[in-house]
């Protein structure tokens, strides 16, 4: 691991002049995945800025009855705080699905929507890996590739995004807020990863040196009836194969709001728009369902070893407004 | 000039405070173990996933292979060193040796230090994946196996000895509930 200096930032406006003085220093929160990746030496930063005694570690509920949620709010907080699990029960179980309890007590909100791609090439300095070292190259694309990307990948990566908590953020249209030298800034989370295209080393469109310094869940009374439901090799402790955010409002048999988000089928969480304008108004009922997976996967591009996760969830997602639908008929 | 790599720093271990200068590299479980003698918490993986290093800061558990010991500073940190009561175990460590919750015995630090939590965890209500209904209206979850087997998840047993390992975390749950239902 490379030598570093460190520094613990006391207020936001320091850690941003922390950072901002040195081009090689990067914050570090949880340090889950930094510090595994510093280790490896797939991140080198000169310098850390410890931000975890920022004063952003709270949830609060918003005049409009959503809720504020502080960037150093840890994942094990997050998924046991009674408005979150009463208002947007899919996000605490998203947070549950992820990781370990160990890891949900180190690891920030911040930096569980800014942690980097699992892909075994990305995370070996051995390898060519383009979002790594740009121009080298994507051995996934003819190599391992079963859990990568189906959905928005190009030539030059195929690397998913690894958070179950920012795929049900998306759902309920998170709005993440940051705080650079000139000020603070907010953007829509769907907004928040830049599409692949030919950079995938360029992975958000928030501005060089800005710390997040919260996200924001508008009201969203649907997000009541919500599931986070995710597919993986064992029962616990590992990333998706597939993953569906949902929350669904049926009245007299008809959808009357719905919003769903895929998590570990692209480079970003998901939002499904195409399945959500599907099943708007439609009758709430299992052709329907069908028919809105069916319009959302019909822009998945497999690789030769992925395409089981279109069909995986094609099922996810049926199996989910199913069961939401049913609890909503009771 | 760079600035230094290095610090002197205060770790709160146990409820004794140890001063010691430490390269920024340096985790907290190469702290503990090399510089502070505290060789209870093992080196499974060194990257966060196999759960032997699990140690309380700040009386959450977490992983002590991923926490630089200069960010720990001024925390209160306790390793299975810490946990029991003097001489008198604490009813985790009671019921892996009552119940055989172990085979080789290197997992059983991180897996005592993450029960302990576990237990607190789940008496303040947190729910787990394992939990149907996570609403607060749903009330606290019973601590079945199922839920015990998803808590204990980030912990991991090459040996295989988690059927024990379950019905040690059970055990020192009632044992747990009894005592307050006494002082009740």
């Amino acid at each position: 691991m490379r030598e570093f200096a460190y520094q613990r930032a006391r207020d936001v406006a320091g850690a941003v002049a922390l950072l901002g003085a040195d081009p090689h220093a990067a914050f570090l929160g949880g340090g889950t995945n930094l510090v595994d990746l510093m280790k490896t030496g797939v991140e080198r930063p000169a310098r850390l800025v410890d931000i975890r005694e920022l004063p952003l570690d709270t949830v609060e509920s918003t005049p409009e009855g959503g809720l504020r949620i502080g960037a150093t709010v840890t994942n094990g907080d997050l998924a046991a705080h009674p408005e979150v699990r009463r208002r947007y029960p899919a996000l605490a179980q998203a947070v549950l699905a992820g990781a370990s309890g160990q890891l949900r007590n180190m690891a920030t909100v911040g930096g569980n929507l800014l942690q980097r791609t699992r892909c075994g090439y990305f995370t070996d300095v051995t390898q060519p890996c383009n979002k790594r070292l740009p121009g080298s190259g994507c051995p996934a694309l003819t190599g391992e590739h079963r859990n990568h990307a189906v959905l928005g990948a190009s030539e030059h990566c195929v690397a998913v995004h690894p958070s179950d908590m920012a795929v049900a953020l998306t759902a309920f249209d998170a709005v993440v807020h940051y705080e650079t030298a000139d000020g603070r800034g907010e953007l829509p989370l769907a907004d928040l990863y830049l599409p692949v295209g030919d950079t995938p080393h360029r992975e958000t469109a928030l501005p060089a040196g800005a710390l997040i310094t919260g996200v924001t869940l508008p009201p969203a009374p649907v997000a009541a009836h919500s599931r986070y439901r995710k597919v993986r090799e064992r029962a616990s402790y590992a990333f998706a194969l597939g993953s569906v955010a949902a929350a669904l409002d049926v009245r007299d048999g008809v959808v009357h709001d719905v919003r769903l988000a895929l998590g570990a089928v692209a480079s970003r969480p998901w939002r499904a728009r195409a399945a959500e304008r599907r099943l708007a108004g439609a009758p709430a009922g299992a052709d329907t369902f069908a028919a809105a997976a069916d319009a959302e996967l019909a822009a998945a591009r497999p690789l030769p070893h992925n395409g089981y996760k279109v069909t995986l969830m094609r099922n996810l997602l049926v199996a989910v407004l199913t069961e939401l639908a049913e609890e909503a008929a009771r | 000039m760079a600035a230094p790599t290095f610090s002197a720093i205060t770790l709160h271990v146990n409820g004794e405070k140890h001063t010691l200068t430490v390269d920024h590299r340096t985790t907290l479980l190469d702290a503990l173990r090399e510089r502070l003698d505290l060789t209870g918490t093992k080196k499974g993986c060194d990257q966060g996933q196999c759960g032997a290093c699990t140690v309380l800061v700040d009386g959450r558990r977490t992983v002590s292979c991923l926490q630089l010991a200069v960010a720990a500073e001024d925390r209160e940190i306790t390793t299975v060193e810490g946990i029991a009561d003097g001489e008198r175990l604490h009813p985790v460590q009671q019921a892996f040796l009552d119940l055989d919750g172990f085979q080789c015995g290197y997992c059983t630090p991180g897996q005592i230090c993450s029960a302990v939590a576990v237990l607190r965890e789940h008496a303040a209500g947190w729910p787990s994946a394992a939990t149907a209904d996570v609403r607060p209206e749903a009330g606290p979850p019973p601590l079945t196996d199922e839920e015990i087997r998803e808590r204990m998840s980030g912990n991991l047993c090459r040996c295989g000895a988690y059927v024990s390992i379950v019905q040690a975390v059970a055990r020192a749950a009632a044992s747990g509930q009894q005592a307050e239902e006494a002082a009740a």
